[in-house]
């Protein structure tokens, strides 16, 4: 929006110098060209500006508590769901519903963490750590699959 | 008596309006089955209808759609990359659905879909059924290695793994309740609110004047709830971005 008017200086000085001309076609192509890719890079510029700002943005108390609770609960469920499940197929009651309840409340507090940024994604973690193997001079890391 | 009139819990009941039974399965067309029609044909309606006159200067729904389709498109390209783009039906479909299906239930004596935790918990396993099936078709036996962290000392690796096994797992069911649990308590706090206005306003002139407490609060919490209805959409479209971006990136 703010540099409408320096795009179209330079098109209409063109255009005014060239009126005698018999090409009158033509000229405007470069410039819409021109144009475009600078409405390309602008874009693309809002777009990460956008996306810093919306990071930025914290949600409502009431959400960010629903959010946290939700996260440990459903590790804590998950946990005691498995144990659970292995003590009916197996008939070890109650050994790996204890045992599995316990990895639940672990599962729990790292969803918690890794909810409130205190912790690395699971996928984010392996990231780095494939780039920092395939930086490396040895580097034939990533072939795996 | 009271209590059976207000009954804040009754607008979750599912009734029959169809009954079907193939075989020992019970079909029926419910009334949940019914705003979950209304909530599919509603967001397909408003999106055909808005993008009908594609004019290069958007009138008002035209804005609308624009708006939503850059704001779910912003927020996936933010979370999985330009590689995510290709989700995008799927993030824009889940987005619609949840947004439109919270927004109906404001209405009253709507049935609102979302407030069902099997719901919630369908829409879940579609996102995280995706990004399983996804993550293995796209890198193999390679895509497990999300669960195995690198840099822990070997003896911890078993214990950390199955850690990390609960929390994948735990995913669907945090999304889950999440949705469902701030649909269902924000129109259980609302219907109680209201049932104050009408029980206190039976009791007289002074109920009356007591009425006005809860009356202000139940309008505060309708305000509240069309947030929330929004928000929580928002919610369960960031977080499927941000699983899906596993799917797409688990190594690189």
């Amino acid at each position: 929006m703010v540099d409408r008017p320096e795009g179209n200086r330079p098109d209409a000085e063109r255009a005014g110098g060239r009126t005698d001309g018999e090409t009158t076609a033509s000229p405007p192509e470069p410039a819409l060209a021109d144009r475009l890719e600078r409405l390309g890079a602008s874009l693309e510029a809002r777009r990460s500006e956008d996306g810093v700002e919306k990071s930025r943005v914290r949600s409502t108390g009431f959400a960010q508590a629903v959010k946290v609770a939700s996260e440990f609960v459903a590790g804590v469920v998950v946990g005691a769901g498995i144990g659970w499940g292995i003590d009916r197929q197996l008939g070890t009651s109650p050994w790996a519903l204890i045992l599995f309840l316990l990895l639940g409340f672990a599962a729990g507090v790292l969803n918690v963490l890794r909810a409130e940024g205190k912790v690395a994604e699971a996928g984010a973690r392996l990231r780095e750590a494939e780039r920092r193997r395939s930086s490396s001079p040895d580097g034939s890391g990533g072939d795996i699959a | 008596m009271a209590a059976d009139k207000v009954d804040p819990i009754h607008q979750f009941q599912i009734t029959k309006i169809l009954p079907i039974q193939v075989g020992n399965l019970d079909v029926s067309f419910t009334n949940s089955s019914l705003f979950m029609a209304a909530t599919v044909i509603v967001a397909t309606a408003f999106l055909v209808f808005a993008s009908s006159n594609r004019s290069l200067v958007p009138n008002r729904w035209q804005l609308v759609a624009e708006m939503s389709y850059s704001f779910v498109a912003n927020t996936l390209r933010d979370a999985a990359g330009k590689a995510g783009m290709q989700f995008f039906p799927l993030v824009f479909s889940l987005f619609m659905f949840v947004l439109v299906a919270n927004l109906i239930g404001m209405f009253p004596y709507f049935f609102t879909v979302t407030s069902h935790i099997i719901v919630t918990f369908c829409l879940a396993m579609l996102v995280i059924g995706t990004v399983v099936v996804f993550g293995i078709w796209k890198h193999g036996f390679h895509f497990f290695g999300l669960f195995v962290p690198k840099g822990v000392p070997g003896a911890l690796v078993p214990l950390v793994t199955v850690i990390e096994i609960i929390s994948f797992l735990s995913r669907p069911i945090s999304l889950s309740v999440r949705l469902f649990a701030n649909m269902l308590a924000g129109h259980i706090t609302l219907k109680v609110f209201a049932g104050f206005v009408v029980m206190l306003s039976a009791a007289g002139v002074t109920g009356v004047v007591g009425a006005i407490l809860p009356l202000a609060m139940a309008v505060a919490l309708t305000a509240l709830e069309f947030l929330v209805a929004f928000l929580q959409a928002y919610v369960f479209t960031v977080l499927t971005c941000m699983y899906l971006n596993d799917a797409i990136h688990p190594g690189h």
